[in-house]
C-alpha cells in the first residue's frame, strides 16, 4: 500500500516536471516557427541593420535596432540607478548593520520586487516624469529616463539581496584575518570581502540586467511607443517588450507579416535573456564549487 | 603614511617597540586583574600576568577555559563580539591598549595574529603577504617586494613558492597556507605575534616546520601561543600558563610547569588526568 502511494507521488512529480519542460519547449518551438516564417519574408540582414522599425505603416521597415536601442537604453539607466544603490545597501547590511537591523530590512527590500510593475509604471508616468520636468523642461511626457529610473528602483533588491547573500557567505575567518592585520572595516569590505564575493555580485548584476531587459509594464506605460534609434533619454522610445504588448493588444490580423514581427522581436529578446541567464548560471556554479 | 627605505620603522606608532628592547626587563604585555564577560557569562575571572619580551609563552588548559578569549584581548579582537565586556587593565609596551584614544588598527600592526585554521585571502601569494603593507598605504614597490621576499624566506616558504608568486594562496597545502599566514603577519613587522592553536589543523611534518619557525622567531618577536598539545608547549615555550574555568591556575617557566608543577590541577592536566 505504502509502495503504491510512493509510486503515485513519484509519477505525479515526474509528470509535472515533464509538463514544465514540454511547455517551455512548446513556447520555443512556436516562437521559432513563426520567426522562421518571418525571416522567409524579411532578410535577417535587413532585420539587424535597418535603422527603422515601421511594420504597421504603409512604408514598412523591419529594423530591430530602434527597439533594441530602446530596450538597452532603459535597461542601462535602470542598472546605473540600481547598481550603486544595491551594492551600497548590500555592503552596509553585510558588513556594518547590526544583525537585527539586517534581519528586518532584507525582507522589506525584497518587497520592492513584489510591487506590481503596473504600479511602478504609473508612478513613473504621473510622479517621476512631472517631477523631472521641473528640472528638465524639455523632457517629453514619455521618456526612457523616468522609466529607467523607476525600473532601477524595482530591480534594486535583485542586486542588494543576492549580493548581500554573497558577501555574507564570505567566511568570517577572512574578516578576522584582515582586521588582525590592522585593516579598517572599510578596507576589509572593499579589499577582501567584495573581491571574495565578486562572482556572486556579478551574478546579481546579470540577473538584474536580465530582469530589466525583460521588463514590460513600466516601459510600456512610461517610455512611450515610438521606435527610435537614439541614446537621448529625454525622448519617447519603444522597447522590444513594449512593442510586443502594443501589437498583441492591437487589431493586427493573425498570420500576417505584421503579426509575425512580434515573434521576431520576441526571439531577439529571448536570445538576450537566455544568454544572460546561462552566463549567470555558469558563474554561480563555479562560485558554489569554490566554497564547498 | 609615507615610509622610506632608510627608515622602515613606522613613524607615529602608538606603541613604540624601540624603547622596549633597550629595557629588556620591562614586560611586553602586562595584565592586571582582567575580567571578561560575554553577556552575563563570566569567561575570565580576574587574571594578572606579565609576559617578557622575546619569549614564547604557551597558554594551555581544557577546552572552554578562556585561552582564546584571553589571547584575543591583546589585539582587541574581542571588540567585535556581541555582549563582550572587559574590566581591568592591559598594557602593551607600557601603554593601556583599552584606553579611549587608542588606535586599534595601529595596535594590530604591532600585535599580529595567526589563527587556528589557515585563512589566506583568496588572492595571490604575493598579494597575501603584501596586504598589510598595502592597507597602510605603502606604495613603494621596491619596499613591498623586499618585504614580501624576506617574509616568505623567514617562514621557509620562499624556495617552495618563488616561481609562482601569482598563484592563489588557496592553492597551497594546509601547512604552506599556515606558513603563508605567518609570513603575512611578519610582513607588517609586529613585535608581538599571537597564535591560536596554529598547528591544530596541520599534519605532523607541517607542525614540526612551524614549531621550528616559532623557535627562530623568538629572536625578534614576543610570541604567545595557545595549544592543546602538551608536547608542543614543552618543546617550544619558555613560559607556560595553565588556565582553568576562566582562572589562571599556574604561570611559570615551562620547565617548572612540566617537571614540578605547584598545583595539583596543573599536574592532573599535564599528565592527562583532566582536573
Ligand atoms: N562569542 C562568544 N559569546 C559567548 N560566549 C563565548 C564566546 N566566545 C567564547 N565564549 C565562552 O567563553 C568561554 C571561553 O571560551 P574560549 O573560546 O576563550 O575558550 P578556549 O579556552 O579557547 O577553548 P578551546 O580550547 O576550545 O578553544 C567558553 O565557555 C565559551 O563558551
Ligand atoms: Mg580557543
Amino acid at each position: 500500500m505504502r509502495k503504491i502511494k510512493e509510486l503515485i507521488i513519484e509519477k505525479t512529480l515526474m509528470t509535472s516536471a515533464l509538463i514544465t519542460i514540454a511547455v517551455t519547449l512548446g513556447i520555443i518551438l512556436v516562437l521559432s516557427i513563426e520567426a522562421i516564417q518571418f525571416f522567409s519574408e524579411v532578410s535577417i540582414f535587413d532585420f539587424l541593420t535597418d535603422t527603422q522599425w515601421t511594420p504597421l505603416f504603409t512604408e514598412k521597415h523591419f529594423g530591430i535596432l530602434p527597439l533594441l536601442s530602446g530596450t538597452l537604453l532603459t535597461s542601462f539607466i535602470a542598472i546605473s540607478v540600481a547598481l550603486p544603490i544595491g551594492l551600497t545597501i548590500s555592503i552596509y547590511l553585510s558588513e556594518y548593520a547590526p544583525k537585527a537591523f539586517r534581519k528586518a530590512v532584507k525582507p522589506l527590500l525584497e518587497l520592492l520586487a513584489s510591487i506590481p510593475t503596473v504600479v511602478y509604471g504609473f508612478f513613473a508616468l504621473v510622479v517621476v516624469t512631472p517631477f523631472l520636468q521641473g528640472f528638465f523642461p524639455d523632457l517629453a511626457g514619455f521618456n526612457s529616463l523616468s522609466a529607467g529610473i523607476v525600473m532601477g528602483i524595482m530591480i534594486i533588491p535583485y542586486i542588494s539581496s543576492i549580493s548581500e547573500d554573497a558577501l555574507h557567505a564570505v567566511p568570517a575567518s577572512l574578516r578576522e584575518a584582515s582586521y588582525g592585520m590592522g585593516a579598517t572595516k572599510l578596507q576589509t569590505a572593499f579589499k577582501v570581502i567584495v573581491p571574495a564575493a565578486s562572482s556572486g555580485i556579478i551574478v546579481s548584476i546579470i540577473l538584474a540586467i536580465s530582469r530589466a531587459i525583460g521588463e514590460t509594464m513600466i516601459v510600456a506605460i512610461a517610455a512611450g511607443q515610438q521606435p527610435r534609434l537614439t541614446l537621448d533619454p529625454t525622448v519617447p522610445v519603444e522597447t522590444i517588450t513594449a512593442y510586443i504588448v502594443q501589437v498583441s493588444l492591437g487589431d493586427v490580423q493573425h498570420g500576417s507579416l505584421e503579426y509575425r514581427t512580434i515573434f521576431a522581436a520576441g526571439i531577439t529578446l529571448f536570445t538576450f535573456t537566455f544568454l544572460l541567464n546561462t552566463l549567470s548560471y555558469r558563474i554561480r556554479k563555479k562560485y558554489q564549487e569554490k566554497y564547498e | 603614511m609615507e615610509i622610506t627605505m632608510e627608515n622602515p620603522k613606522k613613524k607615529g606608532v602608538v606603541l613604540d617597540s624601540i624603547v622596549d628592547t633597550s629595557l629588556k626587563k620591562t614586560p611586553k604585555i602586562e595584565t592586571k586583574n582582567i575580567k571578561v564577560w560575554y553577556e552575563e557569562f563570566n569567561a575570565i575571572k580576574g587574571i594578572s600576568m606579565s609576559i617578557k619580551p622575546n619569549t614564547v609563552t604557551a597558554f594551555i588548559g581544557p577546552s572552554g577555559c578562556g585561552k582564546s578569549t584571553f589571547l584575543r584581548l591583546f589585539n582587541r579582537m574581542n571588540d567585535y563580539v556581541d555582549g563582550f565586556s572587559l574590566e581591568g587593565k592591559i598594557k602593551i609596551n607600557g601603554q593601556n591598549i583599552y584606553k579611549k584614544n587608542v588606535n586599534v588598527e595601529e595596535l594590530r600592526k604591532e600585535v599580529g595574529m595567526v589563527f587556528q585554521k589557515p585563512n589566506p585571502f583568496p588572492k595571490s601569494i604575493f598579494d597575501n603577504v603584501a596586504y598589510g603593507l598595502k592597507i597602510q598605504g605603502i606604495k613603494d614597490k621596491q619596499l613591498i617586494n623586499d618585504r614580501v621576499i624576506s617574509s616568505l624566506k623567514q617562514v621557509g616558504l620562499w624556495e617552495e613558492v618563488k616561481d609562482d608568486l601569482k598563484k592563489s594562496g588557496l592553492a597551497l597545502s594546509g601547512g604552506q597556507q599556515q606558513r603563508l599566514c605567518i609570513a603575512r603577519t611578519l610582513a607588517v613587522e609586529p613585535s608581538i605575534i599571537l597564535m591560536d592553536e596554529p598547528t591544530s589543523a596541520l599534519d605532523p611534518i607541517s607542525t614540526a616546520k612551524i614549531e621550528e619557525l616559532i623557535f627562530q622567531l623568538k629572536q625578534k618577536y614576543t610570541i604567545v601561543i595557545v595549544t592543546h598539545n602538551m608536547q608542543q608547549a614543552s618543546r617550544i615555550s619558555d613560559y607556560t600558563a595553565f588556565f582553568y574555568l576562566g582562572e589562571l591556575i599556574e604561570f611559570n617557566k615551562t620547565k617548572n610547569i612540566f617537571t614540578n608543577p605547584e598545583k595539583k590541577q596543573t599536574e592532573n592536566y599535564i599528565t592527562g588526568r583532566f582536573g
